[in-house]
């Protein structure tokens, strides 16, 4: 099977979606003549002209806005968000009209619409190229939000979003577009929104996580057992809906919980995990469920040691799993 | 007002018709909420009927309908059925929405009547979306994007208008000019002056302003936009000046309007003007109009007990219709 980038799985499932099904429509900034700032549509402008590979203005409600109306007139939009921290002048397009399409037309019509939104830190992008926006999306009812972390994910879960017949949100960590590297199969093949999976099984310990941290969590973890402290490691990838079951299978397994995420600690996707954990699990728990995070700073400094300090890395998070197992 | 060769005597009186549906309905709507029966927030359209009956006259029924919140009329004029917009409102089962939406976000997918919107201008990208994707489609369909003055100074107004030029998209932005965003007067929000159609200047689309309180002007102004629209010339701009006669919601007393003002408007209400052109320059009969006043009342009052003795929705309602799995 050939090996893959994360972005050569992003463009590969877009390209495939695109030869199968005239509805699918890309749009979004530079991503035509241009091929997208980090190449993510690379070569889609050639291959299916300027009708389907629509470059924007800069007006992010806009493009939005237009690809909910194209999804509510029978086309599959994808709509690129250059950044995530660029959405939020679109969140009221998302969070007020796209999410609610299904629910307050009373099923008469629906929204298939995939926003791609690449996010996150790493790359010394400061304030406005590093945020995490996955807390305020997921706790949006009627938005499902996808978070790949490694190749075949990215491109499985590109093409089932793409199929979906409800508005997601696939958030792609830009860190990760030329780190995570894996075996990505030639044709289609999807992988179902709304499932995590267990990417190392272990006795003494969970460690939930998805994007980028996922690779340092299971770096860590990879160290630790050679001290002969298993982890187990949940890979959530989708994260509305959350797949409870997945996570409390494993923590039924091991007894201790802990969440590791990028974005920052207050009202996280760790806090909604541990209170789904603490509720539906206590009984499982022989430590506290812990939390590991960006703290709660007003943005994500620039200069690369500070960068560093917000960011949990493989060694943090060994320190932290090896506390929780010796609990 | 000229005699119309186009229109039928038929035609003139569905027109009539309609606006006084529209009128009679929501005076119901006024006294049902009065009463408790309707709840929240209602936005009354009294005043504005020649714009909505108007444009309905004009369009097609591919055509696609976006609106604003102040959308009874809209609803109404498009042939959405009175009995299922009035349960909406009175939040039962049987409302278009089943009671999730209420007055602000009616909708019929069975109309394209593709909804009410009440975030301010947040239905004009979606507008512009719509249009782009019957331009893809290749299906000549003109979408028809209702908004107010209020909405002129929302960024997604500038990003439709702009959009939409760009791409010669087949879109009618309608432009109800009432004069108060909310209560404040549009001398006191807008620096662009009183010649709003102009804001199409900028972008390249061609406007026009006509009187919105003249149902055979709006239905002409219409028609005439959308013959270039459906050429594909691209999007064009409308503005109709008009008065709400009523508050911003019920809950507004309306302190901030003249009275000199608020009278001269009610001297040119468009149901009773357009009336007065019925008998006496298209000679119908009296006998004949007020037989329609007759149907129209019985239809609205069929609406309102349709909707008072309809079911309320109940709690598994709560969780249909979130996602298609």
């Amino acid at each position: 099977m050939p090996v893959k980038t994360y972005i050569e799985a992003v463009r590969e499932g877009l390209r495939d979606e695109m030869a199968r099904d005239p509805s699918v429509v890309v749009l979004g900034e530079d991503i035509g003549v241009q091929g997208g700032v980090f190449r993510a549509t690379d070569g889609l402008l050639a291959a299916f002209g300027e009708e389907r590979v629509i470059d924007t203005p800069l007006a992010e409600s806009a493009i939005v806005g237009v690809a909910i109306g194209m999804g509510l007139n029978d086309l599959r939009p994808v709509a690129e968000i250059q950044f995530a921290d660029f959405i939020h002048s679109a969140l009221d397009q998302l969070m007020s009209e796209a999410a609610k399409m299904r629910y307050r037309s009373n099923g008469g019509w629906h929204c298939p619409l995939v926003v791609r939104v690449p996010y996150g830190a790493g790359v010394h992008g400061g304030l406005y190229h590093s945020q995490s926006v996955e807390a305020l999306l997921c706790h949006t009812p009627g938005l499902k939000v996808v978070a790949p972390a490694t190749p075949y994910d990215a491109k499985g879960l590109l093409v089932a979003a793409i199929r979906d017949d409800d508005p997601v949100v696939f958030l792609e960590h830009k860190k990760a577009y030329r780190l995570a590297r894996g075996e990505v199969p030639e044709g289609e093949y999807t992988v179902p929104i709304g499932s995590a999976v267990v990417r190392r099984q272990g006795r003494h310990l969970t460690v939930i996580s998805y994007g980028l941290m996922l690779h340092y969590v299971l770096e860590a973890a990879e160290r630790l057992g050679r001290e002969g402290v298993e982890a187990e490691v949940v890979d959530l990838r989708t994260l509305a809906p959350l797949d409870e079951a997945t996570v409390l299978a494993s923590v039924r397994k091991t007894g201790k919980a802990l969440i590791v995420h990028e974005d920052n600690l207050t009202l996280g996707l760790g806090a909604e995990v541990a209170a789904r954990i603490a509720q539906m699990g206590f009984e499982d728990l022989d430590a506290p469920v812990t939390r590991m995070a960006a703290p709660d700073v007003p943005a994500m400094p620039y200069a690369p040691p500070m960068e560093e300090f917000c960011l949990p890395d493989a060694a943090r998070i060994e320190a932290a799993m090896r506390q929780l197992a010796a609990y | 007002m000229q005699l119309k060769e186009d229109l039928s005597k038929t035609d003139m009186v569905h027109l009539y018709r309609q606006m006084h549906l529209v009128r009679v309905f929501e005076e119901k709507c006024a006294e049902a909420y009065m009463l408790g029966k309707i709840r929240g927030f209602l936005h009354l359209y009294i005043g504005e009927e020649a714009i909505a009956v108007g444009v309905a006259a004009a369009l097609q029924p591919q055509d696609y309908v976006v609106t604003h919140y102040r959308d009874h009329g809209h609803a109404l004029a498009r042939g959405l059925d009175p009995r299922r917009v009035m349960a909406e409102l009175y939040g039962r089962a049987t409302g278009l929405s089943h009671g999730k939406g209420g007055s602000m976000h009616l909708f019929d997918v069975n109309k394209n009547f593709m909804g009410g919107y009440a975030i301010v201008g947040g239905q004009l990208p979606i507008a512009t979306g719509l249009a782009l994707a019957s331009q893809y489609l290749d299906e000549k369909r003109v979408v028809v994007a209702f908004f107010g003055d209020g909405a002129l100074n929302e960024g997604e107004f500038h990003e439709a208008m702009n959009l939409a030029s760009l791409w010669k998209l087949p879109v009618l932005f309608f432009l109800e000019n009432n004069l108060y965003g909310m209560g404040t007067h549009i001398d006191r929000t807008y620096a662009g002056g009183r010649d709003v159609y102009k804001a199409g200047d900028h972008y390249r689309v061609p406007a026009r302003h006509i009187d919105g309180m003249d149902v055979l002007a709006v239905r002409q102004a219409t028609r005439e936009a959308l013959e270039r629209i459906r050429h594909w010339e691209g999007p064009f701009l409308l503005e109709a000046l008009t008065y709400r006669f009523r508050g911003h919601s019920m809950a507004d007393p309306v302190e901030y309007r003249d009275k000199t003002e608020e009278a001269r408007w009610h001297a040119r209400d468009p149901i009773p003007t357009f009336r007065k052109y019925l008998t006496e320059t298209a000679h119908i009969s009296e006998e004949q109009l007020e037989q329609v006043d007759v149907e129209v009342e019985q239809e609205v009052e069929e609406a309102a007990r349709f909707a008072d003795e309809s079911p309320e929705p109940g709690p598994s309602a709560l969780w249909e219709d979130i996602s298609a799995t």
